[in-house]
C-alpha cells in the first residue's frame, strides 16, 4: 500500500509528464491560454490516460510479452510479439477514447459538455501512448501499480497545464517584447517551471 | 516553382516546430546530444514522406469517418519499420531514443500534415511537402542539439572539441544545458531570434 502511494507522488511531481519527459507539449501549449479550458483538457487527459494504461499493461502481459501467450497452449510459450505493442497501443488508445466518448455523452452529458471537443483530441496527445510505452518499459508487476502509475502521471499533465494557464492568464497584462510574445514566452515559462520541479528531485521517499 | 516552395517554406515561414507548434515532444527529449538528433531527424523525414505519399495515393478511397484510423495505422506500420531497421543497425541510438521512436506515432507532425495537406493534394506535392516539413522539424532538431552538446558537455558528435587548456584556464561545462529546462529555454530564445528577423510572425 505504502509502495503505490509513493508511486502515485513520484509520478505527480518528480517524474512530470510535462516537465522531466516532455510529453504531451502539442496541446499543452496550444491549449493553455484560459484555465478554464486547461481544467476541462486536463480532466479528459486524467480520465482517459487511467482508462488506457491498465489496458494496455493487459495487452503486454497476456499478449505481446515473450512468453506472454502461455495461456493458449504449449505451442504458444516461446512467441515474442511485442514489435507490434506500437499499432496495439494506439489501436487501443483509439479506441478507448471513442468508447469513453461514447458512454460519457449517454451516462454524464453534463461532463460530455464540459469536455466538449478535448476528447477526441486526445488520441493523438503524446503523454497517454507515451505513459503505456514507459508502463512497457519500466515492467510493472501488477495490474494496480500500472494504474496508479497512470493516475499520477495524468494528475501531474493536469496539474502543470493548469498552472501554466493560470500564469498566461495573468500575462496578458505584462510588456513582453514583440517577437516573444505568445508562443515564445510560453516555452520559457515552462522552462522555469521545469526548473521549480527540479527541487522535487531531491526528495526520497 | 510552385514545387520548390512546398520544400523550403516549412524551412521558415511555416516550421513545424516555432511557427506551426507541431512535434514539441521529441523535440526537446532527443536533443541532449546530436547522433541521436540526427537519427530521430532522418526517421522523421522519412515517416513524414512516406506517409504523406500513401495517404495521398489512398485519399479517394478513404472513408471521411474512419480517416483517423487509417491514418494512424499507415503510421503506425511505417513507425514499426523504423524502429525495427533501428534496433537492427544502430542498437546504441535506439536504445538512447527509448520510447521516442515509438512516439513518432502520435508526433503531430505527422497527422497535422496528413490532415491539412495530404487528404486534398496530389501524390507527388504531398511527398515533397512531407519532405519539407521534415526538414523543418530536423533542422531545429540539429541546431538545438549542436547547442545543447556544445555548450553542455563541450563536444560536438562525441568528439571534443573545447581544448584542454580551456578548462585548465577554469572554464566549466554548463551542466543546466543537459538537462530538460534549458531546452525549453533554448527553443523559446530561438523562436525570438527567428521572430526578430521575420516580423510578419509575430503574435499580436
Amino acid at each position: 500500500m505504502e509502495n503505490l502511494f509513493d508511486l502515485f507522488v513520484r509520478n505527480v511531481f518528480i517524474e512530470n509528464m510535462v516537465f522531466a519527459y516532455f510529453l504531451g507539449m502539442c496541446s499543452y501549449l496550444a491549449v493553455s491560454k484560459t484555465v478554464k479550458t486547461a481544467v476541462g483538457l486536463g480532466t479528459a487527459v486524467i480520465f482517459v490516460i487511467t482508462v488506457t494504461v491498465p489496458v494496455n499493461w493487459l495487452m503486454e502481459n497476456y499478449l505481446l510479452k515473450a512468453g506472454a501467450l502461455k495461456w493458449l497452449g504449449s505451442s504458444f510459450a516461446d512467441l515474442d510479439l511485442s514489435f507490434l505493442s506500437f499499432l496495439l497501443f494506439i489501436a487501443v488508445i483509439a479506441a478507448m477514447v471513442q468508447l469513453i466518448e461514447m458512454v460519457i455523452e449517454k451516462f454524464a452529458p453534463a461532463l460530455y459538455n464540459a469536455l466538449g471537443i478535448f476528447l477526441p483530441l486526445i488520441a493523438v496527445n503524446c503523454s497517454i501512448l507515451g505513459a503505456s510505452l514507459f508502463m512497457q518499459e519500466r515492467e510493472y508487476g501488477t495490474i494496480a501499480e500500472a494504474a496508479v502509475f497512470a493516475l499520477g502521471a495524468g494528475v501531474g499533465w493536469a496539474l502543470a497545464i493548469i498552472v501554466l494557464a493560470a500564469i498566461r492568464e495573468k500575462l496578458k497584462y505584462s510588456n513582453v517584447p514583440a517577437p516573444l510574445r505568445g508562443l515564445g514566452i510560453a516555452f520559457i515559462l515552462t522552462g522555469l517551471l521545469a526548473i521549480a520541479f527540479m527541487g522535487f528531485g531531491g526528495i526520497v521517499i | 516553382m510552385k514545387h520548390l516552395k512546398l520544400l523550403t517554406n516549412p524551412l521558415n515561414d511555416e516550421n513545424p516546430i516555432t511557427v506551426q507548434v507541431l512535434g514539441i515532444c521529441s523535440v526537446l527529449a532527443v536533443t541532449v546530444q546530436m547522433k541521436p538528433a540526427i537519427v530521430m531527424a532522418v526517421s522523421v523525414i522519412v515517416v513524414t514522406a512516406l506517409s504523406n505519399l500513401i495517404i495521398s495515393l489512398l485519399r479517394a478511397t478513404i472513408p471521411p469517418r474512419i480517416r483517423i484510423i487509417i491514418q494512424l495505422v499507415v503510421i503506425a506500420f511505417l513507425v514499426i519499420l523504423v524502429d525495427q531497421i533501428l534496433k537492427a543497425f544502430l542498437y546504441d541510438v535506439s536504445k538512447k531514443l527509448s520510447v521516442f521512436v515509438g512516439l513518432i506515432i502520435t508526433n503531430c507532425i505527422l497527422m497535422g500534415r496528413l490532415e491539412a495537406f495530404a487528404m486534398n493534394n496530389r501524390p507527388w506535392e504531398s511527398f515533397l511537402d512531407g519532405i519539407g516539413n521534415g526538414a523543418g522539424y530536423g533542422i531545429i532538431l540539429i541546431a538545438l542539439s549542436t547547442i545543447r552538446e556544445l555548450f553542455g558537455s563541450g563536444s560536438l558528435l562525441g568528439y571534443q572539441v573545447i581544448p584542454e587548456g580551456l578548462y585548465k584556464l577554469g572554464y566549466v561545462d554548463n551542466g543546466m544545458m543537459i538537462l530538460p529546462p534549458m531546452a525549453l529555454i533554448t527553443v523559446g530564445i530561438m523562436i525570438w531570434v527567428q521572430r526578430g528577423y521575420n516580423k510578419k510572425l509575430i503574435e499580436k
